[in-house]
């Protein structure tokens, strides 16, 4: 099908963006990858009167390392963040995430601001910015502002940004030492997210010092499994299977045609112990 | 000119693994799918749909999308109310069955989601979609019908209220009664063992990867018509009869068709709204579906509940079957929508012997996307109730499935065999073919290492899935089609026409979307005539140039159209030899035919080829008296009953109990298509079928919410498998030529699938049995596998 | 309105399209290019598939159908028809039998050259998960498994490494 009539405009700067957005309001959408958004638009679910493009913005490309944080542009790829050396290295967790997602075509137009913007539970990007305690630029007309991941997202397709703001940069603090594991289970290879669990893992010793983990699907945002981190501070790795079982706590997911909710918290439970395992043995 | 025999006993053409002639223009992107034929002149059709399953259509006012820009008519139902016909099914199955109404475009009642309403005919496509917004309808909701046991409770909200009744029909087949086998109800008395199960065959998309396209063109008092189908011929034919229209007036061309599967099978609302809107605005018109639209309103297949007891003794003899079912119609009968599960009525009792046989299948209609044929059509819905409850026989006996099926299936020695549902199969090895497909898979030792895991305790169980398939193919022996109420024969034709170059034309009533006979077909004649493989041509798809034929359905084509085609190939060399023998002043008796020459008994340098006596012909200076200048021919070939194929799979899962995700680790089929053409196309065909198959068994199914929206209406819902999702396949044959038709062939078309989802599902079941598990629902989701270990288990505790 | 100019098979073509026009209909309605089809959507099916650069120059697969002209303007696309039909794939599509009704052949020879672009030597399950996102419902895939091994094995210079005969498969 074909998407409804719609204004196209392709800004070159960050600020001419935010403007345009502060102009159109509500009516808006932000293209970034497209990936989510003009499927959307085909089948007429949506209907913006205007794009606002963010291809013409080559500054929010691109992967750096800033002291002992990852930066990386709102508009760098799937393809890019799954590859760059950069991030294989600083933030392992990310790149496996990205490699996770859709499939090759999809990872070389779908961007890492794109996925944390549109914020479907079901997104793997998302859970990996919170496992990681990423940091989320936004760019508004009054400048920019600082979102800590755990904050960003707030329900099931919606964000702390504001209509007029622009989600710019991401900053991920490095984990040096720390192992990590994204382990996803979806019913085709194409398929989003029944669940998946990302696990990081500080270790000591044979102990766990300290873990993060959060989980994709396991409620309208990415959930952070608190009660797991809790019980993994400081034990020995064989602790990992009692404290998988907390994955469970604080989550409220979604019955649908892919799975029941019961599933989904079995499901968190069982990978979350295996990505926690993975982790801690890599 | 005897020169002209090059190379001396050429070898066969039929079993080479010829490449595909068709290939050429796929690969390179120079294809003519209907979508990319454009014609002057030509507008485009949008259509509107209904948002409800069930509703009455109160007012449709299309007034304001005539008002929008590039807008050339709109129109709904009620505007061509006057003049639009009936879709016509072709198989009443009964003779009080229920054959509801069934507009293209909706009048004054939707009966499923997705339904045509009213339509947009503007200058582009983008123009005529956004008009679509501009219809206004008002409609009120009426109850919905989806459950196939509530719809035909009493009191139950009907689908077609006129007819009473949401019960199409019912239709039994009783080997008692028929006179083909005993009553099942003395095997019922007299059974040691009884095994009754409940099998759900989900409800499936067939989902060609070409959606369903059609362009209209009419010019002065003709037609043209291009459609993305399995069945021009049939078009021609129900559009002619259903509008009034005369068939000499329309041509129907099924260019480039892209896969069908079955979904292709089908005169559809949009082809004829097509049709109907290029005449009101009297100009060429194209009608694309999306896929989203495609998921909703292109038929559906499968979708019945399957209740099968069988009856045994203890040694594992099976001695009754009992089938009843329940098939979900949808709203409305499609060409054959009654008669697929009635196909699958003849093979319940697949490659067994056993005496006593009792079927009884009664169609329901429901407020859902009509159901019609899709790959197997009623035959992969039989084997795999047959298959699954014979691995229940095994597991009740705790006999290896395999030992329980040696037990029952008619032997190598006993063909010809007739069944208990009275078909005689020709011939047949099962012997040969487990025997070959045990040795590829190393059944022993993946057993042993089963039984080891078993031991273990591993959380990853292996499970050994076993399928000892048959089918019937080969569509259809007219007099049987008839005996069964189908519409329509089952003959296939062919014509072959020598040019007088030597080059061969060759035109089928077969029409391929994928499956290759412009390859197949050469092999064939560049065997029977003589002549090279790359000298013949074969032309379909085009009503004006294959002015008859049935088309391509039912693993049909070669079993029936390639045989017709040997026989108009017998015919030209027949004519030739009557030339020939006057060219060489002998008597035609006294001619050898070989390597596509005649030549004299005894005189094998004194030789005509078959292009020379074409040449001979084109020139016509010297024929024998009352000899026409012609060596064309044509054949019409009706079989005498079907063909049989048959063969062994086999499958090895891992089973995750811990996440319940199914994995297919090794899968082996040995199959037996009879003589093969072409090995290259018999192995893709196998490979496709299987994968479509296993699709069924872990990934598809068609799923309708409570108020009967369809809820995998994308392919990002409906998951089809990719590359990543499907395991390598190890195929090889036995080959037990058929003996019903003179090439030996039987068709390959759907026995992968008919095959392979039995063989994934007993792999399943096999890998919990232990457990407790006796099922898992289709498709085997990890859900439904972790599901059913959860259930098996707490049964097990409260038996404990 | 807006103008756009993008290179397409070694042709630079200007015009002006509306901001909704998808790449994939601009290729086959504006240029021709019908060999590049549409078969979803959802962006599911990938039979649109075609190269494109990206900012930085480097051809990448992407969906036609999920991009909008407006956003190809000043890249370089390479359709099916672009491939001048001797490119070691689509010659193993054929010698393989790696398609039947061959719509979805065009995006995944597309799909199939991208990933042998990065990945010159991959395995079968390489192979199969780079190809996740092109849809096929005649061939099972396997066959085509084997035209990109093929076809990798010819790119690679090394055609000794083609050994499996068609036909039937062993074990």
């Amino acid at each position: 099908m074909i998407p409804a009539a719609f204004d196209y405009l392709r800004p070159t700067t960050v600020e001419d963006a935010v403007a345009a957005l502060a102009e159109a309001g509500e009516e808006a959408k932000v293209l970034a990858g497209g990936h989510s958004l003009l499927p959307v638009l085909r089948l007429r679910l949506a209907a913006p009167t205007l794009l606002v493009d963010l291809g013409g913005l080559p500054q929010l490309r691109g992967v750096r390392t800033d002291g002992d944080t990852l930066v990386l542009g709102a508009m760098t790829t799937h393809a890019e963040v799954a590859g760059a050396p950069v991030v294989v290295d600083a933030a392992p967790l990310l790149a496996q995430a990205a490699a996770t997602i859709g499939d090759r075509q999809v990872r070389h137009r779908g961007t890492l601001g794109g996925s944390l913007a549109h914020a479907d539970p079901a997104g793997d990007l998302p859970t990996a910015a919170v496992a990681l305690d990423a940091e989320l630029v936004l760019a508004g007309p009054a400048g920019r502002r600082t979102v800590p991941a755990r904050e960003f997202f707030v329900d099931y397709f919606t964000t702390t940004l504001r209509p007029d703001e622009l989600l710019v940069e991401v900053r991920v603090p490095a984990l040096p030492g720390w192992g990590s594991h994204y382990l996803k289970v979806n019913r085709t290879a194409q398929a989003w997210a029944t669940v998946a669990v990302a696990a990081v893992v500080e270790r000591e010793n044979g102990t766990i010092t300290q873990a993060r983990v959060a989980l994709t699907n396991m409620g309208p945002t990415p959930v952070r499994a608190v009660a797991v981190e809790r019980a993994l501070a400081g034990v020995p790795v064989d602790a990992i299977e009692a404290a998988a079982a907390h994955a469970v706590e604080g989550t409220s997911p979604a019955s649908d045609t892919t799975a029941s909710a019961d599933y989904r918290r079995h499901l968190a439970q069982v990978l979350a112990r295996r990505a926690l395992t993975a982790a801690a043995g890599s | 000119m005897t020169a002209t025999l090059a190379g001396t006993a050429a070898e066969p053409e039929v079993g080479r693994a010829r490449l595909r002639k068709e290939d050429a223009r796929l690969v390179t992107g120079r294809t003519r799918w209907t979508e990319n034929i454009t014609v002057p002149g030509m507008l485009h059709l949008a259509i509107l749909r209904s948002p409800h399953a069930h509703a009455r259509i109160s007012r449709v006012d299309t007034s304001a999308a005539l008002r929008e820009p590039n807008v050339i008519a709109a129109f709904s139902g009620a505007d061509v109310a006057e003049t639009q016909g009936t879709m016509a099914c072709a198989w009443p199955v009964t003779e009080d069955i229920v054959l509801p109404i069934y507009r293209p475009l909706a009048v004054d009642e939707v009966r499923h989601v997705g339904e045509p309403v009213a339509v947009v005919v503007a200058r582009d496509r983008a123009s005529a979609t956004d008009a679509l917004e501009a219809i206004e309808v008002d409609y009120e909701p009426l109850p919905v019908v989806l459950g196939l046991e509530s719809a035909l409770a009493d009191g139950a909200p009907l689908v077609h209220a006129d007819a009473g009744t949401n019960k199409c029909y019912t239709w039994v087949l009783d080997s008692g009664e028929a006179g083909t086998g005993k009553a099942v109800g003395e095997a019922a008395a007299a059974a040691e063992l009884t095994i009754h199960r409940r099998y759900v065959q989900q409800r499936l998309v067939p989902a060609s990867m070409e959606p369903r396209s059609v362009l209209v063109d009419p010019t002065g008092d003709e037609w043209t018509i291009y459609s993305a189908t399995q069945i021009p011929h049939i078009l021609r034919f129900l559009l002619a009869a259903t509008t009034g229209t005369p068939e000499h007036k329309i041509r129907v061309i099924a260019p480039d068709v892209g896969g069908g599967f079955g979904g292709k099978l089908a005169v559809t609302p949009e082809e004829w709204i097509a049709f109907a809107a290029a005449n009101r605005v009297g100009k060429p018109v194209k009608y694309t579906e999306s896929r989203s639209e495609s998921m909703v309103s292109a038929h559906h297949g499968r979708d019945m509940i399957q209740d099968i007891t069988l009856y045994a003794r203890r040694d594992g003899t099976v001695t009754g079957l009992s089938v009843k079912l329940l098939a979900n119609m949808g709203a409305y009968l499609g060409i054959v929508t009654p008669g697929v599960p009635i196909l699958g009525a003849f093979m319940y009792n697949a490659i067994y012997k056993f005496p006593a046989y009792r079927f009884e299948c009664t169609g329901v209609f429901t407020t859902t996307t009509k159901t019609d044929a899709y790959r197997g059509a009623g035959r992969p819905e039989a084997t795999y109730a047959i298959e699954r409850i014979m691995d229940e026989l095994a597991a009740e006996l705790d006999l290896d499935p395999l030992e329980v099926r040696r037990r029952n299936w008619i032997r190598h020695d006993e063909f010809p065999f007739t069944t208990v549902a009275g078909l005689e199969y020709d011939s047949g090895n099962y012997e040969a073919a487990t025997e070959k497909a045990m040795q590829l898979f190393g059944y022993d030792t993946l057993r042993a290492e089963q039984a080891k895991r078993r031991v273990a305790g591993d959380p990853v169980q292996l499970g050994i899935g076993v399928s000892t398939y048959t089918e019937m193919c080969g569509l259809a022996p007219s007099r049987i089609l008839g005996a069964l109420r189908y519409g329509a024969g089952g003959w296939e034709s062919a014509s072959v026409r020598l040019l007088p170059t030597g080059k061969v034309e060759v035109v089928t009533g077969t029409s391929p979307h994928g499956q290759g006979h412009v390859t197949s077909w050469s092999q064939i004649v560049a065997d029977q005539l003589g002549v090279a493989f790359d000298d013949v041509e074969v032309l379909h798809g085009d009503t004006r140039t294959s002015h008859k034929g049935l088309d391509t359905y039912g693993s049909r084509s070669l079993a029936v159209g390639g045989i017709a085609l040997v026989l108009a190939c017998q015919k030209v060399r027949e004519k030739a030899r009557t030339i020939a023998a006057h060219l060489l002043e002998c008597a035609p008796d006294d001619l050898e035919f070989a390597d596509g020459a005649f030549r004299v008994r005894g005189t094998p340098t004194s030789a005509k080829t078959i292009g020379e006596c074409a040449l001979a012909v084109f020139a016509a200076h010297d024929l024998p008296d009352g000899v026409e200048p012609q060596l064309d021919a044509e054949a019409t070939f009706d079989p005498q009953t079907f063909s049989f194929p048959h063969g062994t799979h086999l499958c090895a899962v891992d089973v995750d109990t811990e996440t319940g995700a199914a994995t297919i680790r090794k899968y082996v089929c040995v199959d037996d298509v009879g003589t093969v053409v072409n090995p290259l196309i018999v192995e893709g065909q196998v490979h496709g079928g299987v994968a479509q198959g296993i699709a069924q068994a872990l990934y598809e199914e068609a799923v309708f919410d409570e108020d009967g929206n369809l809820v995998t209406g994308s392919l990002a819902d409906y998951t089809v498998p990719s590359s990543a999702d499907l395991p390598e396949i190890v195929s090889d044959r036995t080959e037990t030529p058929a003996t019903s038709n003179p090439l030996g062939v039987k068709g390959v078309g759907e026995a992968g699938t008919i095959a392979s989802t039995p063989a994934v599902v007993n792999a399943i079941v096999d890998a919990l049995r232990p457990s407790g598990v006796t099922d898992v629902p289709m498709p085997c989701t990890p859900e439904r596998v972790w599901r059913a270990l959860q259930t098996a288990r707490s049964g097990q505790e409260v038996a404990a | 309105m807006t103008r756009i100019s993008v290179t397409v098979d070694g042709t630079r073509y200007e015009d002006d399209v509306p901001s909704r026009t998808l790449l994939v209909h601009h290729l086959r309605e504006q240029l021709g290019k019908v060999g590049t089809v549409v078969g979803c959507d959802t962006s599911n099916c990938g039979a649109c598939t075609v190269l494109m650069t990206d900012p930085d120059g480097v051809p990448r697969g992407v969906k036609s159908c999920t991009v909008l002209a407006v956003q190809a303007d000043g890249r370089e696309v390479t359709t099916i028809e672009g491939l001048g039909g001797d490119h070691p794939v689509q010659r193993a599509f054929h010698e393989r039998h790696a398609l039947q009704c061959g719509y979805c052949t065009p995006g995944m020879v597309m799909a199939a050259v991208d990933l042998l672009r990065e990945q010159p030597d991959p395995s079968d399950a390489q192979v199969r998960e780079g190809l996740e996102g092109n849809l096929c419902r005649c061939t099972g895939y396997q066959n085509i498994v084997r035209a990109v091994q093929q076809a990798a094995a010819e790119l690679r210079g090394n055609e000794a490494a083609v050994t499996q005969p068609v036909g039937v498969s062993g074990p």
